[in-house]
């Protein structure tokens, strides 16, 4: 034991390796199996990948750093799922790259925002949150009225995406321009928006 | 939730973390065969600048009991709650099992509260002190993004304390719309009556809500507003609660009442919509949320 832990001690390399293994326990347990586990990697039914509209808008939220002050996470306590509705489940997040989960509510959950408010409060919302809830403190977004969506990347973009596993048609990617014409960056989260959550169908 | 595409993982989980747990224990029991004795203290043979050396002290006794302390906890807990792999535990935990046991409880203790309003005719409940505070926090949790806290509204989300209501304000009315939504749809009319067209309406219109106006503008303006207008808002402009046209005599303005504003209404239309509430909230809380919105004072009587 002495001369082993000696060993260890004068060879900064063998240390190096055996304290990698030994950090590594808690990622090969915790992490590596979610990978190989359905309910974390299968869509669950109803889940559809983002559509190019949508899928722009995305990025806009992500670039705009939405989830810094909103979570998509529903927890399963009944004090958040009065409020937001049924909590997340792992396998609506299977086309999220990155998932947008977040870890800090300075605003409120956004998981199933979708459908819960107009386009047009979104819209007015988004302009200048104080143009309808007065107590908002949430940064006013104008330019996104007046900026295309997408700067000509979506269809790289998506096949990108296809090679991680979101399957992507053929013809939905070379559809992709076509949907994104004329639309601003608005339209582009507020698309997002609206979608969000809304793939599964939960009663109450 | 263990589903694993091969079980191999959940054998993978527990062989690790059980060898983990296995090493640990050995670690410490190997460290711990030394004891602080009574004779001199070894060092551990490293001298640095002449003259400094490290005492090689064996582990104290509280420390390392606490480290196996740590480690009978963690065996104890595996046991007991799901963590080997697809093992579900003793205890059969589960994330899902204590959620419902706590919706469960809740509902428990709520449902008595709901169940007595729920059977309640909407006026009786609307006057009732105790409903008026909870359908006030379902309104502060739900309603006050588009609403306002003071339900007050904004432009474009309707003010629900003045009387006016798009689809009606009897009780089944203003249920009916928290549980099913509503979709406004004014059309643009610029295309279809023009520029001057619009004028002439907004003219017209602001006549109707007794403003003083540009008289003959007005009354060419009533006879667009005759051939296009009335199917909606009626000859008199009154409005039609059935297709959530407002009245346009009572200088109410959902959109804006400036001349500029009630023309851009006209020339490029709107669309109100209030969300369907129904399935997020189910029937007890949709029937004292209308309660509380008919409490605010802009209720009408119940329809015949």
């Amino acid at each position: 034991m002495a001369s082993f832990h000696e060993k260890i001690e004068q060879n900064i390399g063998l240390m190096i390796i055996l304290v990698i293994l030994t950090v590594s326990v808690g990622g090969l347990v915790q992490i590596t199996p979610l990978f190989f586990m359905h309910s974390t990697t299968e869509p669950v039914e109803g889940v559809k990948p983002y559509d190019p509209l949508r899928l722009t808008g995305r990025d806009v939220y992500v670039r705009e750093g939405c989830y810094t002050c909103h979570s998509q996470m529903v927890r399963p306590f009944r004090a958040e799922t009065e409020r937001y509705g049924h909590y997340s489940l792992a396998g609506e997040f299977v086309y999220d790259r990155p998932f947008q989960w977040g870890s800090k509510r300075t605003g409120p959950d956004l998981a199933r925002v979708g459908g819960r408010y107009s386009d047009e409060w979104h819209r007015v919302h988004l302009h200048n949150p104080r143009d309808v809830v007065p107590e908002s403190i949430m940064p006013a977004y104008p330019w996104l009225a007046t900026t295309q969506a997408g700067n000509g990347d979506i269809q790289a973009k998506m096949r990108a995406l296809r090679t991680v596993g979101v399957p992507y048609s053929d013809e939905e990617i070379a559809a992709a321009p076509a949907a994104l014409e004329g639309k601003t960056e608005m339209d582009a989260v507020v698309a997002y928006l609206q979608g969000l959550g809304t793939a599964v169908k939960f009663k109450r | 939730m263990a589903d694993f595409t091969s079980g191999g993982w959940s054998i993978f989980i527990a062989v690790v973390t059980v060898v983990s747990l296995v090493a640990l224990w050995y670690l410490a029991w190997a460290l711990s065969a030394r004891r602080t004795g009574s004779g001199p203290v070894e060092t551990s043979g490293h001298v640095w600048d002449e003259d400094l050396e490290e005492y090689n002290n064996p582990l104290p006794r509280w420390w390392l009991n606490l480290f196996y302390i740590t480690i009978i906890w963690s065996a104890l807990y595996l046991a007991a709650y799901p963590g080997l792999g697809a093992y579900k535990g003793m205890l059969a935990w589960s994330q899902q099992d204590e959620y419902a046991a706590e919706v469960a409880a809740a509902d428990a203790k709520y449902a008595p509260v709901f169940d007595k309003f729920a059977n309640q005719d909407l006026a009786q409940v609307a006057r009732d002190p105790e409903a008026q505070k909870i359908g006030g926090r379902l309104f502060a949790n739900y309603c006050t993004a588009c609403h306002g806290s003071d339900a007050g509204g904004a432009r474009g989300f309707p003010n629900l304390r003045d009387g006016d209501w798009l689809y009606g304000g009897t009780p089944e009315a203003v249920k009916a719309s928290i549980a099913n939504g509503r979709m406004g749809a004014m059309p643009a009319w610029g295309a279809v009556v023009g520029a001057d067209g619009v004028k002439q309406v907004t003219a017209y219109v602001e006549k109707l809500a007794g403003r003083t106006t540009d008289e003959a503008a007005a009354t060419a303006g009533a006879k667009v507003y005759q051939t296009n207008c009335i199917a909606c808002h009626g000859p008199d402009g009154k409005g039609n609660p059935m297709m959530g046209a407002p009245n346009l005599t009572d200088d109410i303005w959902l959109y804006g009442g400036s001349t500029e504003k009630i023309a851009e209404t006209i020339e490029k239309g709107r669309n109100g919509q209030m969300p369907a509430h129904g399935e997020l909230l189910g029937d007890a809380k949709v029937h004292l949320l209308a309660a509380y919105v008919l409490s605010l004072g802009g209720s009408q009587a119940a329809s015949p």
